[in-house]
């Protein structure tokens, strides 16, 4: 009968479509285990604590030590967020609880926009404007810490403040109404009622604008500095995880290439724990 | 003797170890309308939608008992699905138009049978807009959109979408209670027309259109079937005290 | 001694502050777009657009590299969207919410979170070496759609589940499949959210650079078929900016890359308002 074929077929759809389904996780597998698999004999072989902990990255002369880079990797990150989230926090708080609607629906979506303009451009706009005036007008080389943290803040904002808004307009109205009817004024209700509310989404927002900022490359490159070594003041220049890799991959062969995945390794995993810290502090709040 | 269109003997129905149905035994015969009352959560609709399976889309599903219409077991393994919901039609409480036109509502559950051919279901769809009224007020529109019909036209177009099936059923489950008394004449007349061709089960919270339009009515009650009788019987004179207090109104 | 601030100067003060911080992230971020399409603009011309790059990029135009982005921008979507909203349509229509949807779930929003630098490495060391697809459409094609997959992904399934139940319970009632269901109700209502998803992707393909570079290669030429070494519009811009060779066809570069991905995104919004529209 005509129709119990097509109910046979089903079966035959369903399984096709879990195949597809999983192909978002075979996928993630896949790379892992090629990253992994091109990355750590070189670890173990060169040894692991010299490869984390080592001063030295000099490939020509077969010594890998990447400490430098992930130092520059954490301060890189750690100033874009120094950055990124009082400005990105400051607009959407203004967003949402000082201004008006019709405000609000008109920049939301232009400051969404601009999270699509792509990273180069970002970096361009770093050495043509930003580094010039460090240099001139703070001293030292111009491409720094600084300049990086400073332009990779500029790009996790819209992340940051789109979110922020998401999480801020989600919460309950009653919550706002209550507290000013309690005579609080806005700033009070924005900083004792509102935020708190809105901490999770909040939250979930930096996580997001931290994850961008550590894996993001071309922009670095362009205006870190991009010397391996560690950087004693924010001015002098710096050398991500990410930016080794970059830099470096066009002309590495052999052993050098190896420990150019081993970087990727140990970026990886310094995602990865960063996210799963971020995660827990965030679920650890929640009542 | 006619025969019954439809036979449930000791029928029950569960969602998981929670009973909706508890041995339900009845019969409906060929061309009546059927009327079910009782008050909410008593079964009517569980029942209704254990006749086309509509059931089964819920998980934890599950039935014991014998259930079959025109002589067929509704839960056998023979059975088909698709085929079974196609012979008995069903109308939600709440009109749904599907976002399209007022043909393609129509042609929608035909083309999934696999009807082809402009010509055909033009005559499809002129023919079941006309046995539910429809079609004197659509017949200039019938490209705008479904949406755009009041209530009343929108639940005569469900209607109208069930019958380009020919199905030998109608199940209508409150088909009339968000609408307008009007509307809900014009609804209630076409059940009459259609009688003759149909065998139609009426699940409703308003006793007054069973009284109104069902030949034969059941009370239904926390999932079991209080009586089953001639619908004039039932409103003058009913059997069991329950169902003579929910008919006059002792609870609802 | 204890000092309390009025409430009320606390809150002008504090809304001083915040306008300040809004008024300065609102500036830049302008600023940014205004800078390069000011320098950027100018150069661009109809010529711009139609001539190959010459004297490895210090003049004629960007044809080559305009091709190469819509060749591979191309070939990410024709492979991420079959598999992203097959993935969705299992998610939402296939299974109930279990085990096997969390890994799923979980695997997507993992793969959402690694840098492109390492699908680059993963895109090199996998199709340009391993497979020896070299430098080609087909390996930066592949790598671009393993990386707009999560986003293809969320974006569909939230389509998806906006249609109303009550469709599918009609179309069911009526004697439908399921997958008739998924295709002749949910998948025609969803589309529009489905088409934002996929547009959203387009214009994150345009602007990734560090994938890209490492996966299609670098070549001025005119790809002549999927195996060809190919640029990008991204990668000549950072060619051209970092090696200094011309400052204005960078700006140029950049204007194009800027218009180009800003005008996708805006229609991908229209798209997404129509949709909120039809029923909210």
């Amino acid at each position: 009968m005509a129709a119990t074929r097509l109910e046979r077929n089903e079966r035959l759809i369903r399984l096709s479509l879990l195949l597809i389904a999983f192909s978002a996780v075979s996928i993630l597998l896949v790379i892992t285990v090629f990253i992994f698999a091109e990355g750590t004999p070189i670890m173990f072989k060169y040894g692991l604590k010299k490869f984390l902990f080592s001063l030295d990255w000099f490939p020509l002369e077969k010594s890998y030590g990447l400490l430098p880079m992930i130092i520059g990797s954490l301060y890189v990150t750690g100033g874009a967020l120094v950055i990124g989230v009082p400005f990105g926090l400051a607009c959407a708080v203004v967003l949402t609880e000082f201004s008006s609607k019709r405000l609000r629906r008109l920049l939301k979506p232009i400051i969404e926009l601009l999270a699509g303009i792509p990273s180069v451009v970002f970096g361009f706009i770093g050495v043509v404007i930003l580094i010039p005036f460090i240099r001139d007008n703070l001293g030292g080389p111009g491409f720094s810490v600084l300049a990086a943290s400073i332009i990779l803040g500029i790009m996790i904002l819209p992340t940051i403040i789109s979110i922020s808004i998401d999480s801020l307009e989600a919460v309950p109205r009653s919550y706002r109404e209550g507290s000013i009817a309690l005579g609080a004024t806005r700033w009070q209700t924005t900083r004792m009622v509102m935020l708190p509310a809105a901490k999770s989404g909040i939250i979930a927002s930096i996580i997001l604008g931290m994850g961008r900022a550590i894996g993001e490359t071309m922009a670095v490159i362009m205006i870190a500095g991009n010397a391996a070594t560690i950087p004693r003041s924010p001015l002098d220049p710096v050398r991500t995880l990410t930016s080794n890799i970059a830099l470096e991959l066009g002309y590495a062969a052999g052993e050098h290439r190896q420990a150019l995945f081993a970087t990727g390794v140990i970026l990886f995993l310094i995602i990865m724990i960063l996210n799963t810290i971020a995660n827990l502090t965030s679920m650890k709040r929640k009542p | 003797m006619t025969e019954a269109a439809v036979r449930a003997k000791n029928f029950r129905h569960f969602f998981g170890e929670v009973p909706t149905l508890k041995d339900i035994t009845l019969e409906i015969r060929q061309n009546e309308i059927f009327g079910i009352i009782g008050p909410s959560g008593s079964g009517k609709s569980s029942f209704l939608r254990a006749l086309n399976r509509l059931n089964d889309l819920v998980p934890n599903s599950r039935t014991e008992g014998t259930l079959e219409v025109h002589g067929q077991d509704v839960y056998g393994p023979e059975t088909s699905v698709v085929e079974l919901r196609r012979r008995l039609g069903m109308v939600f409480a709440t009109p749904v138009p599907l976002p399209r036109s007022v043909f393609e509502n129509v042609a929608f559950g035909a083309r999934m049978a696999g009807v082809k051919g402009r010509e055909r279901l033009t005559e499809l769809v002129a023919d079941s807009l006309r046995k539910t009224a429809l079609w004197e007020e659509v017949m200039d529109r019938l490209d705008s959109s479904a949406l755009k019909l009041s209530g009343g036209q929108q639940q005569r177009l469900c209607l109208a979408r069930i019958l380009a099936l020919k199905p030998e059923f109608i199940l209508l489950d409150e088909p009339t209670s968000g609408l307008d008394p009007i509307s809900t004449m014009k609804i209630e007349e076409t059940l009459r027309q259609l009688k003759p061709e149909f065998t139609i089960i009426l699940v409703t919270n308003n006793t007054k259109q069973a009284a109104r339009v069902a030949d034969r009515t059941a009370f239904f009650l926390n999932g079991e079937l209080v009586e089953v009788d001639r619908t004039e019987k039932i409103f003058s004179a009913p059997s069991d005290p329950r169902t003579n207090d929910y008919i006059s109104g002792k609870f609802g | 001694m204890n000092i309390s601030i009025n409430p009320r100067t606390e809150q002008s003060v504090v809304r001083v502050l915040l306008w300040i911080f809004t008024a300065i992230t609102v500036f830049i971020l302008f600023f940014i777009i205004f800078y390069v399409l000011k320098r950027g603009l100018p150069v661009v011309s109809l010529e711009f657009l139609t001539r190959n790059p010459a004297e490895m990029g210090k003049a004629g135009g960007i044809f080559s590299t305009i091709v190469g982005t819509v060749a591979l921008t191309l070939l990410a979507i024709l492979i991420a969207t079959p598999l992203g909203v097959g993935s969705a349509i299992f998610l939402t229509e296939y299974t109930r919410e279990n085990w096997v949807t969390r890994v799923i779930r979980f695997g997507s929003e993992c793969l959402a979170g690694i840098p492109s630098i390492i699908f680059g490495l993963f895109g090199f060391i996998l199709f340009v070496t391993k497979l020896g697809f070299g430098w080609s459409l087909l390996s930066g094609g592949l790598t671009l759609a393993f990386m707009i997959l999560p986003l293809i992904i969320r974006t569909s399934e939230e389509a998806i589940r906006s249609v109303p139940y009550a469709y599918r319970e009609v179309s069911f009632s009526l004697g439908s499949t399921k997958w008739q269901t998924v295709t002749r109700v949910v998948l025609p209502s969803a589309l529009p959210g489905i088409a934002t998803g996929v547009i959203l992707s387009v214009g994150r393909s345009i602007g990734e650079t560090a994938a890209v570079i490492f996966t299609a290669g670098s070549s001025l030429h005119l790809p002549t078929s999927l195996f060809s070494s190919s640029r990008t519009m991204s990668v000549h811009f950072y060619i051209l900016a970092r090696e200094g060779i011309s400052m204005d066809n960078a700006y140029g570069t950049a204007a194009v890359l800027i218009i180009a991905i800003l005008s996708i995104n805006v229609l991908a919004y229209s798209l997404m308002n129509r949709f909120m529209r039809r029923y909210c």
